[in-house]
């Protein structure tokens, strides 16, 4: 419980025109924890995606980044820090094999000619130490099913070897048995020590993955639960906002956050 | 890359780790027969999942060439099909550039006009006003380039549709040329001069020819045969031994019989020469550097090129550079061809003949009009094929209307195949 989180957010506000799509927004995630980010659509989710991953900075709030302070004003200083972001859409290039997508922006090259085979060891690797099944590398990832290319994707954004990892509803378009699957890598990469903030819709992923649950309705925190003790109906209130009168859970969720 | 089918021994790795040791173990003991049955599956499969190999060209090709030869038995003749050789380059190298854009999944339409440009600039600075012809050559070509860059420009950093763009290039490109050569009407080139000699000069001596396709088979089998040893150290599939063998051995039976025929007549053009020499440069980067990468990135969806960190304009203002510099080289060798700059040919550049030839000659070899697919070697197949039907009508004495009604369908045929490969691969889940 010591330990600090290694992001931190608070007071997050954002607006868009006259739309105030997030107001005083707190969320923090520790090292080797998953924390979900529920809430209906239109509730903030993609818009603290965005102001995490830099693509749309907040107006005001503060980021703390392992207990200092820090800007996150584009892509590229949220990738300095050590946050990689799998979005929903996923952003791969489909003519690409597995290998090429892996590597697309950060080949492995000897003065400009790509060291082909360096790279498809490298990627077969981290294939197999995620235990990632995929039939050949250099398919193009077209030829790969929805949950495979999300595995490719999500092992593509651990080449930089970040701290966090944002995943966008990455089981919204996955059958059942490659959700598992999916779940199975989040908690593989949990392990090693990621900090991990999962946006989902879905509680059974939630209950399957997440240590807690911070719940956003109409732009604001509207509870944040302990996965282990809250049930799916609390959650689900939470979301709808059957439950408004959430301080009580958010108070006993900001004594253990905030030491 | 496994674009265009599996190359590969076609043997899945498997899942993990397990692949490559047993796979490593059948792969062995497997000769050429079992190569070519293997070869022939993924043929078959690429087919049948839409992706349109170089063997259905081919076979195209072969029907053509045998109905021409029936129709005139000059077709085949060593002298026709030296003619050939050269007549392809300049529209070849026009279509090379075509790819480079193509594969970002835009369209160049000024190439016609940039390359009537180049030649035109080319005559008047040399004949009219005495320029050198070295430093003429460098003009035009840079003339080309700067075109590119000024297209690139309009449509990567204010926006403009790339088709909208270079179809201005094309009306304004051409105004220009014609503007150039106004005052003085049809301009004949030095016919002993270099330009002149970029189609003109043959290698008489044997040997060059037989030393091409030598230096070109050995060249890809020591490239083959290097990629196998390090896959295999690496512990990774790579191609059977007779694979590589049959490849090469495919590659000697071309390479030689071309050798072989260009020698009963002339020996090897040099315009053939510099074809292929682009051909291998602009396979090479495209494929094997970091920066073509960035070209397949981009034709393969711009938005994860751009949050891959790609400069995409930049890439994009570079390939109409490419495809303006390569379209004013081919423009070269089309003012060599015909040893002169005019009117007419350059309103014959600006009706759009070479525009449409040079997209059909890459469409047809297997690069794709929706990007990412493709690699300048298509060009070689596919402007053969244009150009065999193009010498035939010739042969034959087809009056131009009806050559203008068959090219058209030809590039409409090719255009569909594209959609219609697209179509079935994205059935099977590939877009």
């Amino acid at each position: 419980m010591a330990r600090p989180p290694v992001l931190a957010l608070r007071g997050i506000t954002k607006r868009f025109g006259g739309v105030q799509a997030l107001v005083d927004v707190d969320l923090q995630v520790r090292a080797g924890e998953v924390v979900a980010l529920a809430g209906d659509n239109g509730a903030g989710k993609s818009t603290l995606v965005k102001v995490i991953s830099g693509v749309s900075p907040a107006d005001r709030g503060l980021i703390e980044w392992e207990g200092r302070l820090v800007q996150i004003k584009r892509p590229h200083d949220a990738h300095a820090l050590g946050i990689a972001t799998v979005y929903q859409d996923l952003a791969m290039c489909d003519n690409l094999d597995v290998v090429g997508n892996l590597f697309l922006g950060r080949e492995i090259d000897r003065v400009g000619v790509l060291d082909e085979v360096e790279m498809e060891r490298r990627a077969r690797d981290l294939m197999r130490t995620l235990s990632i099944r995929i039939p050949d590398v250099r398919v193009p990832v077209a030829a790969l099913s929805a949950g495979q290319r999300q595995a490719v994707a999500i092992s593509r954004s651990l080449m930089g070897a970040p701290k966090v990892l944002l995943l966008d509803e990455p089981t919204a378009a996955l059958g059942v048995e490659q959700t598992s699957h999916l779940l199975d890598l989040i908690e593989e990469v949990r392990d090693r020590g990621m900090a991990i903030i999962l946006i989902s819709h879905n509680m059974g992923d939630i209950k399957a993955v997440a240590d807690r649950v911070a719940i956003l309705r109409l732009g604001r925190n509207n509870g944040l639960f302990d996965v282990s003790t809250v049930t799916q109906e609390q959650i689900i209130s939470s979301v709808t906002g059957a439950a408004d009168n959430a301080v009580a859970h958010r108070s006993k969720g900001d004594e253990e956050a905030w030491p | 890359m496994s674009r265009g089918g599996p190359r590969r021994d076609g043997v899945p790795a498997g899942p993990g780790s397990a692949g490559p040791v047993t796979a490593r173990g059948e792969r062995r003991t497997r000769g050429w027969q079992d190569s070519l049955r293997e070869y022939a599956l993924d043929v078959r499969g690429s087919v049948r999942g839409g992706e349109r190999g170089p063997l259905l060209v081919i076979a195209g090709l072969i029907v053509i060439w045998i109905v021409f030869q029936g129709l005139d038995d000059k077709f085949l003749s060593p002298r026709n099909l030296s003619n050939l050789s050269v007549d392809i380059v300049g529209t070849g190298l026009v279509a090379v550039g075509i790819v480079f854009v193509l594969l970002i999944r835009e369209i160049d339409l000024s190439v016609g006009s940039v390359s009537g440009l180049a030649g035109a600039a080319f005559a008047v600075l040399n004949v009219n006003h005495g320029v050198p012809e070295w430093l003429a050559v460098i003009v035009a070509v840079a003339a080309g380039t700067a075109v590119g860059a000024f297209h690139g420009v309009f449509h990567a950093w204010l926006g403009v549709p790339a088709f909208v763009v270079t179809l201005a290039g094309l009306l304004i490109w051409n105004g220009l040329t014609l503007y150039l050569l106004g005052a003085s009407g049809t301009i004949n080139i030095d016919e002993e001069g270099l330009v002149a000699s970029l189609t003109s000069r043959h290698f008489g001596n044997h040997l060059a020819a037989y030393a091409v396709a030598a230096l070109g088979t050995a060249g890809y089998a020591l490239a083959a045969h290097r990629r196998r040893s390090r896959h295999r150290a690496a512990g990774m599939p790579y191609r059977s031994r007779g694979e590589v063998w049959l490849r090469t051995g495919l590659l000697a039976v071309i390479a030689f019989a071309a050798a072989f025929t260009l020698n009963r007549f002339q020996g090897l053009p040099l315009a053939l020469l510099i074809f292929l020499v682009v051909l291998v440069v602009s396979d090479y980067v495209l494929r094997r550097t970091r920066y073509g990468r960035r070209v397949y990135a981009l034709g393969g969806g711009v938005e994860a090129a751009r949050r891959a960190g790609i400069g995409v304009e930049r890439v994009r203002v570079a390939m109409f550079m490419v495809s303006g510099t390569l379209a004013a080289v081919g423009g070269l060798f089309v003012a060599s061809g015909l040893t002169s700059a005019s009117p007419t040919t350059a309103r014959a550049a600006g009706s759009g003949m070479l525009l449409i030839n040079a997209i059909a000659a890459a469409v047809i070899g297997g690069t794709s009009l929706f990007g990412g697919r493709g690699s300048p070697w298509s060009v070689l197949l596919g402007v053969v094929v244009i150009q065999s039907i193009a010498s035939g009508m010739g042969l034959l004495g087809v009056q131009d209307a009806v050559q203008f009604m068959i090219t058209g369908g030809v590039l409409l045929a090719a255009v569909a195949a594209d959609a219609l490969s697209r179509r079935a691969q994205a059935r099977r889940g590939r877009p």
